[in-house]
């Protein structure tokens, strides 16, 4: 029996991953309340909170910077922020993040301005596919930096894209390797000579493929670029050795859906072999199945219904169907446990009210931070 | 919803975990059974699909276009073969094999930002031409696009236009055009988004609404609401339940379950209605909102069971 209190103890950073649609980020934001409560000086980052649980939060406008939560919001709702604990929240904005880290890498504001205003960077920055993860990396190392905070949590944008999450510093490192720009910005003499032969043939084909302009552009771009190479470069190393540390965690968060499940692991096989630290696994939205599974008969439920039979029919069979869900739950708990190595997961059951008020986040903290007898006792008393 | 049938092109939206999948090897079942021959095309070698259809288990090879049979065909796209096809496709043999040695090249593509999203459509794009490049291939009369997560989603869809506008010339910017065109193209696109009946869905659904008209002018065709409970408990019903709860007389613990699931669908299928209603709402008249039904035995997709779906949604 290990819960999450004892997972996380001594984290800096917690990362939230996994498939989407399966409660991340109210997972998230109820870890980082948890945390705050027990006096942590915590601050949660969050993608794409639902709407109503960034107002729980308030952190309605977008802002780059995180924001203290007021400790009033929990009054009255059963969390207190524990002594010296501290709730902050942002919600990432990937295109303003990214703009900011160009500015405090630009060696000077000219080199700032040719980047910002560059074609290529403006067009392309807010709708790569890969900014959202890599700005999410770029701020977790910053606010890791600050000092500010005890614990970062940090929810990620869906599965697949965590992948390209674990990947962004490589990647950027790996382009950023700084010869291959070299190169690019200085096909000729000495460079040409260390590639060899070859090196005229791609700009060629590169300009018959992409056009001038956009070559123009692209070398523009790059060349505006190479003054915060060395920035990047020391950023994307810190990033992923902070990744890689052992006061990082993975936490993965799925439901018992199928899909959901085969993200969790394929991503866990992706820790695996990133050697990221992974500190176990949160299913949500879970039918527990009761122990005892004697039948129950329509004369029974009748006689709790006033004698209505046609009811009682509807209500039996209503069990039925949630006794499918359960055993399919219970099914898909036995393969994560197995494929994922977590024999004693974090199970949150499936909660039919409203999750996104504070009332919500209570809940699910609730069961998220249930330890020994009582983790038991929450599931018997949700299980069908 | 048959006439999304018409157009060569079917995309199908929506975040993750909404059944978009689901939805898009539904309809390519209904087209194909019309005699359409159809090929559902997925991003990421995630082969949900085919897995669905075929049982077919373990890996799949990626961008190879299978036969399932019945006028249904499958594949799944990533980027690099995207890259590669192009490359052969664009230049003579002994450049596209020196292109595909260069690592300079490699780190281009790959730091050039929405060039792998272009990549990906552009091969639907092929996929959807009626004179088809690729060597030995079979037009198609239907693509059905099973779009990545909502976010990456737009990013697809809008690569090519943008790709257009930065590279103004050349083979990208042309091709880019191209493509662009189609997909802004209300005769030649449909777009068909996908949400369950719950908030975070719907809330996405209608921001990648006003996202593909401002970013590419189109529309949706339609929109699918999935895994939707029926109201089976009656206002007066629903109270009884209450009441035996509230009461607990001399009930038994199997009883007690049973009121308790009876109580939690009531919530679930009204927290449903509301949410379908909102996304009408939110849509207007113009978008047909087509519900499916919760499946609770479910487990992975039967191809009998697509089809039922498939004919639920275009009936």
């Amino acid at each position: 029996m290990s819960d999450l209190v004892e997972r996380l103890a001594g984290k800096r950073v917690v990362v939230c991953a996994g498939s989407g649609g399966v409660g991340k980020t109210t997972t998230s934001a109820a870890i980082a309340m948890g945390l705050a409560a027990r006096g942590e000086r915590v601050c949660v980052v969050t993608i794409d909170p639902a709407r109503r649980l960034a107002d729980a939060l308030g952190i309605e406008q977008l802002g780059s910077e995180p924001r203290r939560v007021d400790d009033e919001r929990f009054a009255g709702h059963g969390i207190v922020i524990g002594e010296g604990g501290e709730l902050w929240a942002m919600m990432l904005d990937p295109k303003r993040t990214f703009d900011e880290l160009i500015a405090k890498l630009a060696p000077d504001d000219k080199a700032r301005d040719d980047i910002l205003d560059n074609r290529i960077y403006r067009e392309l920055s807010s709708a790569v596919a890969g900014s959202q993860e890599f700005t999410a990396v770029a701020k977790l190392y910053d606010l890791d930096r600050s000092g500010q905070f005890d614990v970062i949590v940090l929810d990620t944008p869906p599965s697949r894209n965590a992948l390209d999450f674990l990947d962004a510093p490589d990647r950027l490192t790996g382009f950023l390797e700084g010869r291959a720009l070299r190169l690019f910005l200085a096909p000729s003499g000495l460079a040409a000579k260390v590639v060899g032969r070859g090196t005229g043939v791609v700009f060629g084909v590169l300009r018959r493929v992409t056009g001038v302009d956009l070559m123009d552009d692209l070398s523009v771009f790059f060349g505006a670029l190479s003054g915060v190479l060395d920035g990047f470069r020391e950023r994307a190393a810190g990033v992923k050795a902070l990744l890689a540390d052992d006061a990082t965690t993975f936490l993965i968060v799925t439901s018992p859906e199928r899909e959901p499940v085969e993200e969790a692991i394929f991503f866990r096989g992706k820790l695996r072999e990133a050697a990221m630290p992974f500190g176990g696994l949160v299913v949500n939205r879970l039918h527990p199945l009761a122990a005892d599974d004697h039948d129950v008969s329509a004369e029974d439920v009748a006689a709790e219904l006033g004698g209505d039979a046609a009811l009682a029919r509807k209500v039996v069979r209503t069990l039925d169907e949630f006794r499918v869900l359960a055993r399919r739950d219970a099914g898909a708990l036995v393969r994560l446990k197995r494929e994922v190595g977590d024999d004693d997961p974090i199970v949150v059951p499936h909660l039919d009210g409203d999750v996104h008020d504070v009332d919500g986040l209570v809940l699910v903290h609730r069961h998220l931070f249930a330890a020994g007898a009582e983790r038991e006792e929450l599931l018997s008393e949700a299980a069908f | 919803m048959q006439a999304l049938l018409d157009k060569p092109l079917l995309v199908v939206t929506g975040k993750g975990g909404v059944g978009k999948s689901t939805v898009a090897a539904a309809l390519g079942m209904a087209a194909a059974a019309r005699g359409r021959r159809t090929i559902v095309a997925e991003v990421a070698a995630r082969d949900d699909i085919s897995r669905a259809l075929a049982g077919a288990e373990g890996a799949v090879p990626t961008f190879v276009e299978r036969d399932l049979g019945e006028g249904l065909h499958h594949i799944s796209i990533d980027p690099e073969s995207a890259l590669e096809e192009y490359v052969k496709d664009q230049l003579p043999r002994g450049v596209s094999d020196l292109l595909a040695s260069s690592r300079l090249f490699a780190y281009l593509v790959a730091a050039t930002p929405g060039l792998r999203e272009l990549l990906t459509v552009g091969k639907v794009w092929e996929l959807a031409q009626p004179d088809r490049r690729t060597p030995g291939a079979h037009p198609y009369d239907l693509v059905i696009l099973d779009a990545p997560a909502t976010g990456h989603g737009v990013a697809v869809l809008t690569a090519p236009g943008t790709f257009a506008t930065a590279a103004r010339m050349g083979p990208v910017a042309r091709q880019g055009g191209k493509i662009h065109q189609m997909l802004a193209d209300p005769e030649q696109t449909a777009i068909v988004a996908v949400a369950t009946a719950e908030e975070m869905p719907v809330n996405e659904t209608l921001t990648l609404r006003a996202a593909l008209r401002d970013e590419l002018g189109q529309d949706f065709a339609a929109a699918v609401v999935n895994g939707v409970l029926p109201a089976r408990f009656r206002g007066a019903e629903a109270a009884a339940l209450e009441t035996a709860a509230a009461s607990r007389s001399g009930v038994g613990v199997g009883g007690a379950r049973a009121v308790r699931a009876a109580r939690a669908e009531v919530a679930r299928a009204k927290a449903h209605r509301a949410q379908v209603a909102r996304l009408r709402r939110g849509l207007g008249r113009g978008i047909e909102v087509r519900t499916l039904p919760y499946l609770f035995e479910h487990d992975g997709l039967a191809a009998d069971e697509l089809a039922r779906l498939g004919e639920e949604l275009v009936r």
